[in-house]
């Protein structure tokens, strides 16, 4: 009893003395607030907003409401976070592996590339994509195509875009592919457990992957075809293309800058990861005659991922963190169309820095979750 | 005995508490921001990051502008020296909680009066010290001349924050055409941004303009549309609920104005105590008793004329000398046809 007490009443303190520190904090506002005139609450986001945002991944424009604004601002962090993490990683794990290589030449330029990208601030980095980088790019009327659809300039990466008919179909063929591959792979793994015979269930869901889609072309009534951006002119000197797909430099240069510096941290993980596997392994594996890929899959990645997985979380978060210094390049990120423009059309602080600061933490927190997920599930599960 | 003690005591609480509440009463009519500033020894003033012209910084860290001068002003008149002051740069998205916070005591920052502004965020405009309007900057090789030449698919690069984004829309939405805007949150990367080719156009306050221009690569490669879309006037805020300090900032700026309409200026105003006219008397102090509504001594008005000047010498100073609008335009005295019109300091 006495010690069950002992180890209570810390516990207790402690979360009084918070309690009271918020307490104080709320009050703190309120008081504040009353003497300033400025009135709490929320009402303020069903109201219109009247600011344009220049790119959205969902319909907006001014007449709005500022919640709707939220929404934009809240999709293009999680667009650019989302890229970012991809590219971050393919390449993290790219240049983790080339580190251990043992080609001097490609051992030393991932070497070089590591040292230099995550050494360098990476708001200096984002300046120079989109400032350095952006200067040296042609204007819409001098740029050459790249395979005759694709034009890099100044204004942005112009791509045809697709023009779908019966979508719908084709998006079920490719969800039955996902399921019958699933299943496949089930009963390959029984197949194997039983009677010791092997599937080529990565052949299979390849070719599943072809003919599924491919059928609904043929004879499903599906059709794909692209629109290609047309120069057009706004005045003398001004150009911009029309139709097809537009990224803004923005976005390039934001994703660029934050993958190409995560990507280094990634990269030093998955190198400490596979090089924190005692060498025995593989040669034990060598022993019993798998193959060197099998060795890679079956042994070494398995036993590396446990290591590599939670420093990778941290730099997922940092990554998506990080995305908040958009603002400085006018990417309509959460911070810039939310903490940003909506704050200042409202005065709103309180309530909308409070707003951004819960969301940015449900987005980590739900990474972490994930991540957490994922490396429980690749963990040596002990009896 | 012990009963009578006890009466006492709460007597005298009571009576306490009567005297807490009178020199509170008393305490109420003089501002308590004045009494801050008096005793810290100089004004807290919020100004741009900057804007030639409106608040900049030289490299010696000596800020000049006519926001600027507006601080230098209130400094003058309530602490003797237009120099004790103390400028806190901000950007657009900062000020106003800046202000209402307390970090600052008046945000002379080229902000636009607007209701919204004045009335919902515990701010209160206090005057118009600049006259300015939104418009457009072009590349001259653009063949563009006038706004109604803007096609479908314009870029506009501006400042987030700021209602040139809502005037940029209710724009470009009343002439039905489509435009990408590109928002920065800071001037200096709108400038590098347009600069570069980012954007077809660049739009801001049109003082803001001619004083960006001046920033580009080749500022003779790019002229200012003729067409303003909007209204903004620029002038000083203060916050809510010190109607006293309020009043010392407004009639700071108007005595600015008052003086170059009577003709005192900062090389005439001791010689002007002589003067005829009852006006100009009262205007440096040498009739009527004006500082003490506020609080403040007779000659307060003086100190302003004479260590910050006239409006049109700070205009003329900081606006018109370093090439960035030379024409007055709207900003001239009602009597020469512009619309600078203040209520008598009398």
């Amino acid at each position: 009893m006495n010690f069950k007490l002992k180890k209570i009443i810390p516990q207790l303190i402690t979360l009084f003395f918070v309690i009271l520190i918020f307490g104080f904090f709320t009050f703190n506002a309120q008081i504040n607030m009353e003497n300033r005139g400025i009135e709490f609450g929320f009402g303020f986001l069903s109201q219109e907003s009247s600011f344009d945002v220049q790119f959205s991944l969902i319909d907006y424009d001014g007449s709005h409401s500022y919640a709707r604004a939220y929404l934009v601002g809240l999709l293009n962090t999680l667009l650019v976070a989302f890229i970012g993490i991809v590219i971050a990683t393919i390449l993290g794990v790219i240049v983790g592996i080339a580190r251990l290589s043992p080609n001097y030449l490609i051992e030393r330029s991932a070497a070089w590339y590591v040292e230099f990208f995550r050494n360098i601030p990476l708001l200096l980095q984002i300046f120079f994509w989109y400032f350095a980088a952006l200067r040296a790019l042609p204007l819409p009327q001098d740029a050459d195509s790249i395979m005759g659809v694709f034009y890099l300039t100044i204004k942005g990466l112009y791509t045809p875009s697709f023009v779908w008919e019966n979508l719908d179909i084709f998006i079920y063929s490719v969800i039955a592919v996902l399921i019958s591959i699933t299943v496949i792979r089930i009963y390959a793994r029984k197949l194997q457990e039983k009677e010791g015979k092997q599937l080529p269930v990565f052949s299979i869901s390849i070719a599943l992957f072809i003919i599924l889609p491919l059928l609904t072309f043929l004879i499903g009534g599906v059709s794909l075809n692209f629109q290609v951006p047309v120069l057009k002119q706004l005045s003398t000197t001004g150009f911009i293309y029309e139709g097809g797909l537009r990224l803004p430099p923005e976005l390039i240069a934001l994703t660029l800058a934050l993958s190409l510096y995560t990507a280094t941290f990634i990269a030093e993980c998955v190198r400490a990861g596979i090089q924190g596997i005692s060498k025995g392994q593989k040669e034990a594996a060598a022993s019993i005659g798998l193959t060197p890929n099998q060795i890679l899959k079956l042994v070494i990645m398995p036993q590396a991922l446990r290591i590599i997985i939670p420093p990778t979380t941290n730099q997922y978060l940092n990554l998506t963190k990080n995305s908040s210094l958009a603002a400085a390049i006018a990417y309509p990120d959460l911070v810039l169309v939310f903490a940003g423009t909506a704050l200042m059309q409202t005065g709103r602080a309180i309530e909308i820095v409070s707003i951004t600061m819960l969301t940015y933490l449900s987005i980590s927190l739900s990474i972490s979750v994930l991540m957490n997920w994922y490396n429980k599930s690749i963990a040596i599960k002990e009896k | 005995m012990f009963k009578l003690i006890k009466q006492l005591t709460s007597f005298i609480a009571m009576l306490a508490v009567l005297f807490a509440f009178t020199t509170e009463a008393m305490a109420a009519k003089k501002s308590k921001t004045l009494k801050n500033t008096q005793k810290k020894g100089f004004v807290r003033c919020g100004v741009s990051q900057g804007l030639p012209g409106f608040s900049n910084a030289d490299a010696s860290g000596n800020w000049t502008g006519v926001d600027v001068d507006v601080c230098r002003a209130v400094a003058a008149a309530v602490l003797g020296d237009a120099n004790k002051v103390k400028f806190t740069p901000l950007s657009a998205k900062e000020r106003f909680t800046a202000l209402t916070s307390g970090e600052i005591d008046i945000l002379s920052r080229n902000t636009t009066w607007t209701l919204s502004r004045d009335a919902d965020i515990g701010l209160t405009f206090v005057g118009v010290n600049f006259y300015d309007g939104q418009g457009f900057m072009v590349r001259k090789s653009s063949g563009i001349t006038s706004t109604s030449q803007f096609k479908d698919g314009t870029s506009a690069c501006t400042n987030i924050g700021t209602t040139t984004e809502l005037n940029m829309r209710d724009f470009f939405n009343s002439k039905g055409i489509s435009y990408e805007p590109v928002a920065f949150e800071k001037a200096d990367e709108v400038v590098a941004a347009y600069d570069a080719g980012r954007c077809d156009t660049y739009t801001t306050d049109k003082s803001g303009l001619a004083a960006q221009r001046t920033k580009l690569s080749n500022p003779d490669d790019h002229i200012v549309l003729p067409e303003t879309i909007s209204k903004e006037p620029l002038g000083p805020v203060v916050r809510q609920g010190d109607s006293v300090w309020e009043d010392i900032v407004r009639w700071s700026l108007n005595v600015m104005i008052e003086a170059e309409e009577y003709g005192v200026n900062s090389g005439n105003a001791d010689s002007m105590k002589t003067s005829e006219n009852p006006a100009i008397k009262r205007l440096v102090g040498a009739e009527g008793e004006l500082g003490a509504a506020f609080g403040l001594d007779n000659e307060w008005s003086l100190r302003i004329i004479k260590q910050v000047g006239n409006y049109g010498e700070s205009y003329k100073r900081n606006i018109a000398d370093t090439g960035i609008l030379p024409d007055r335009g709207p900003n001239e005295l009602w009597t020469k046809g512009g619309i600078l019109y203040v209520p008598p300091a009398r």
